[in-house]
């Protein structure tokens, strides 16, 4: 989120610095699941998913580089009838907001995807799904802004900031700081904490998502699948590893990170997956990490003035933000340099505590 | 529906993991004095990787008897005459930072709380690599040992011995006294360094001794030995292996054409010393430092073996490298110190035995360290690896891939993995870890800023089936779904 918003801001000439507390894009941005899916996507978002999803998809015209992007069909399934129920809704949902979703019956899944548990009932089928290999996007994104002129400060923790004379002056722990007319908060878990050091209160919840991938298989699926109740994100990259997730939960925090996973959840998330892709059961789990993902109480994005600052702003807490990112930084790339945004923006000061 | 995932998680006061000389130490001295014990270990019995036993279908034989495998079966002996419960063929999978710790094994999964945990995980095998590395033919030192001692196979018809440490003269000698060929000893160490260790070898007179003895034989076979020369190419030459020699001292590799030498042998068994095992302590996330002379990176601990974690205590080449007869008494001090914070013994005993063991570990001690000395890691020796060597072998990720990757931002080491996927295959980094991390070393300055890859779960890849056992959708908990 900040590097695009940073991306597009520098190419509207303006001198642009981005900070981060440790090495760019190796928390939200460098730890999901890469998957780019409407079916996963809120309705709410799906027309700023869709415009993520086509710039996901021409990464040569604007990020010079690549994420690995493949684009193939994804389909949400569901094994029981509650969950039936529950796909048609959500893809009547997001069909409304444009997304092209059709519901297709279990042959049809299975025709769409031949490594699929037979007794599926149906599925949600979205051709204009995908994903990409979301830690190679520090490394496309360190490219780009180097190339721009971006100053890139890593390492750099920010533990205050100070507004006199029209410029904010961002310190940190050691002492150095930087001296800026605007500022874009974009800390993704931590825009709590960085909101609170302009005074402003707005609770952020910190998501602990458990992340599996696998040694190498066979190819066993050529498709993004889920799950109806959204429990479940799996996808097969061209090197033949498999990658789990869906949200499941494990332990940590915003002052520890990402801690251990919960063996349970892992579990359960696994299991949900060779249900889906029964063949998957003969691989072996290889790596386990936990990714930090924000989340506000209505679970929908900020994106706007920091309340009461005019030369301040925050965009974060997407909830599948990866997928809108790139276009996110666009419509606030857009609303700084005082034009309207192509798509509304969504306005922080809702959700201000006091 | 069958259950696999045990949710009984076993309490206990004490695992050991790992059953070497300092973890079958540990156990032991803990279960005398009155603690409930359980060591587990993915090996199929005690001995750890220098006493290893061989496979129980092997007949044995007195001509593969030495000092090494009386004292393997004295220990496994000891353990087994004792009250620890013991869990062989277990594999630890994951430790959780409240100490819980899950293994797998052919009968499912199985989880233990203890209220100590002692790690005796031992080290690894430190390879930098050169061009040629990974032809068949070419083995770790380590693993050769392996192959010799435990199961009594020659690693070929003629081998050409490298690298440095006490362990190459062991491999050339062993490999002799079974019948087969050294071609060439290859030695990094120069004469002068061996002379330098040699006051604290003094300590241990015996296996001085033993270390003559076997020097002695191998010039009687006529074999040549190189000091002060490093491997930097095999290459295969019908169905041996051509191998250049170079030399290297503290300057680093001396790549002259005009003093290479070129040796060959089907095989080439090759080790560039030890390096502690810190995968479990990266996992529970204890503090480390990186010490040159323990082998690099290792725990910090207390003077009686605590870690930085409460309750986690760590013995053996695993706190640093100083052989098998340090390990014992490391084990024993670390044992005494779990049953001390566990109230099981009083402070004044404790005191009192681990001066003892302390006392004993220092006069053994200093062989170890002579020994961790000549295998202590050699920054200059990355230049072996050129631009088109393999560096992670799971991933075939180059040399010059590397480099690339650092000059264009990556500068710690998860940064690193992220960018070029070393360290994300099967063998999560232990074959590459530490010549990356010299790597990057040689360019942001130093070990500590160039960090270590996090530690994670699970510690060894996991088969899903045994993960997963049997089960139905519905048993499946789904927690609340995700909004519309």
């Amino acid at each position: 989120m900040g590097c695009s918003t940073a991306l597009h801001i520098s190419r509207k000439k303006l001198k642009t610095v981005i900070i981060d507390s440790g090495a760019l894009c190796r928390e939200a941005s460098g730890t999901n699941a890469g998957t780019l899916t409407l079916n996963m996507t809120r309705a709410a978002l799906i027309p700023y998913a869709i415009k993520g999803w086509e710039l996901w998809n021409s990464t040569e015209q604007w990020l010079y580089g690549d994420v690995g992007t493949i684009s193939v069909n994804g389909l949400s399934l569901a094994f029981t009838e509650r969950e039936e129920e529950l796909l048609i809704k959500r893809a009547e949902a997001r069909k409304a907001m444009g997304a092209p979703i059709e519901i297709v019956s279990s042959k049809k899944a299975q025709q769409l995807e031949p490594g699929l548990r037979q007794s599926v009932r149906s599925a949600a089928w979205c051709p204009k799904d995908g994903f990409t290999s979301a830690y190679l996007t520090g490394h496309a994104f360190r490219k780009v802004l180097n190339n721009e002129g971006v100053q890139i400060q890593e390492y750099f923790k920010v533990n205050k900031i100070d507004n006199e004379n029209k410029y904010f002056l961002i310190c940190n722990e050691n002492g150095e700081f930087i001296k800026s007319k605007r500022i874009v908060l974009a800390g993704g878990v931590w825009l709590e904490y960085m909101l609170s050091l302009l005074n402003i209160f707005i609770p952020i919840k910190c998501l602990i998502n458990q992340l599996i991938i696998t040694e190498r298989v066979e190819p066993v699926m050529k498709t993004v699948l889920s799950i109806a109740n959204g429990l479940l994100s799996l996808k097969q990259f061209a090197n033949g590893t498999v990658l789990i997730g869906g949200g499941w939960q494990g332990i940590g925090d915003t002052e520890r990170g990402g801690v251990e996973a919960i063996p349970k959840n892992l579990v359960g998330n696994i299991r949900l997956a060779c249900h889906t892709i029964p063949k998957l059961r003969f691989g072996r789990m290889a790596r386990v990490w936990l990714g930090l993902e924000a989340e506000t109480s209505d679970a929908l994005p900020i994106i706007g003035n920091v309340p009461g600052f005019d030369d301040a702003y925050v965009i974060g807490s997407v909830h599948s933000g990866y997928t809108s990112g790139p276009y996110m930084g666009w419509l606030l790339s857009q609303f700084i340099t005082g034009k309207e945004p192509d798509m509304p923006l969504f306005d922080p000061s809702r959700l201000l505590t006091q | 529906m069958s259950k696999v995932i045990d949710d009984n998680v076993q309490k206990i006061d004490v695992v050991v993991l790992g059953a070497g000389p300092a973890g079958v130490a540990a156990a032991t001295i803990a279960s005398e004095h009155g603690a409930d014990v359980a060591i587990i270990d993915e090996n199929i019995s005690g001995g750890g990787q220098i006493y290893r036993a061989p496979p129980k279908e092997y007949e044995t034989h007195d001509s593969f008897k030495s000092p090494e495998s009386y004292e393997g079966d004295r220990q496994r002996n000891y353990l087994s005459n004792s009250k620890v419960k013991t869990y062989f063929n277990y594999r630890v999978w994951s430790i959780s930072q409240e100490l819980v710790v899950s293994t797998i094994s052919a009968n499912g999964l199985k989880s233990w709380r203890p209220k100590a945990l002692i790690l005796a995980n031992g080290a690894l095998e430190r390879i930098i690599p050169f061009p040629g590395w990974t032809l068949p033919g070419v083995m770790g030192l380590a693993a050769c040992t392996i192959l010799l001692k435990s199961q009594f196979v020659l690693p070929g018809r003629s081998t050409v011995v490298a690298g440095c440490g006490p362990l190459l003269m062991s491999v050339a000698y062993a490999i002799v006294k079974a019948g087969g060929n050294v071609s060439a000893i290859v030695d990094l160490s120069s004469k002068s360094e061996w002379v330098r260790v040699f006051p604290k070898m003094l300590s241990r007179p015996d296996l001085l001794l033993q270390g003559m003895k076997w020097l002695w034989k191998l010039k009687n076979e006529g074999i040549k030995i190189y000091n002060g020369y490093t491997v930097t190419k095999s290459e295969k030459d019908n169905d041996r292996l051509a191998i250049t020699i170079a030399p290297f001292n503290h300057s680093g590799v001396n790549t002259d054409p005009k003093f290479q030498k070129l040796v060959e042998g089907e095989c080439l068994a090759i080790g560039h010393g030890l390096i502690p095992s810190t995968e479990i302590t990266r996992l529970l996330k204890a503090k480390h430092k990186y010490d040159l002379l323990k082998g690099g990176w290792v725990p910090v601990i207390d003077d009686e073996f605590r870690t930085s974690i409460p309750n986690v205590f760590i013995a053996g080449d695993a706190s640093g490298i100083s052989g098998a007869f340090s390990a014992v008494h490391k084990g024993r001090i670390a044992g005494l110190s779990a049953l001390r914070d566990l109230n099981m013994i009083s402070l004044k005993e404790s005191k009192h035995k681990i001066n003892n063991e302390r006392n004993l570990l220092n006069k053994t001690e200093n062989f170890g360290q002579a020994a961790a000395y000549l295998m202590r890691s050699r920054p200059e020796l990355i230049k072996t690896i050129t631009a088109e060597t393999i560096v992670c072998r799971c991933e075939d990720v180059f040399r010059a891939e590397i480099d690339e990757t650092i000059v264009s931002g990556a500068v710690d080491m998860n940064q690193l993995k992220a960018w070029t996927r070393c360290g994300m295959g099967p063998c999560q980094g232990r074959t590459c870890a530490d010549s990356i991390e010299a790597i990057l070393t040689s360019v942001v300055g130093s070990r500590e800023l160039a960090g270590q890859w996090t530690g994670r779960a699970p510690l060894r890849p996991i088969p899903i089936e045994q993960i997963i056992g049997d089960y139905s959708y519905s048993d499946i908990p789904i927690p609340e779904s995700a909004p519309l």
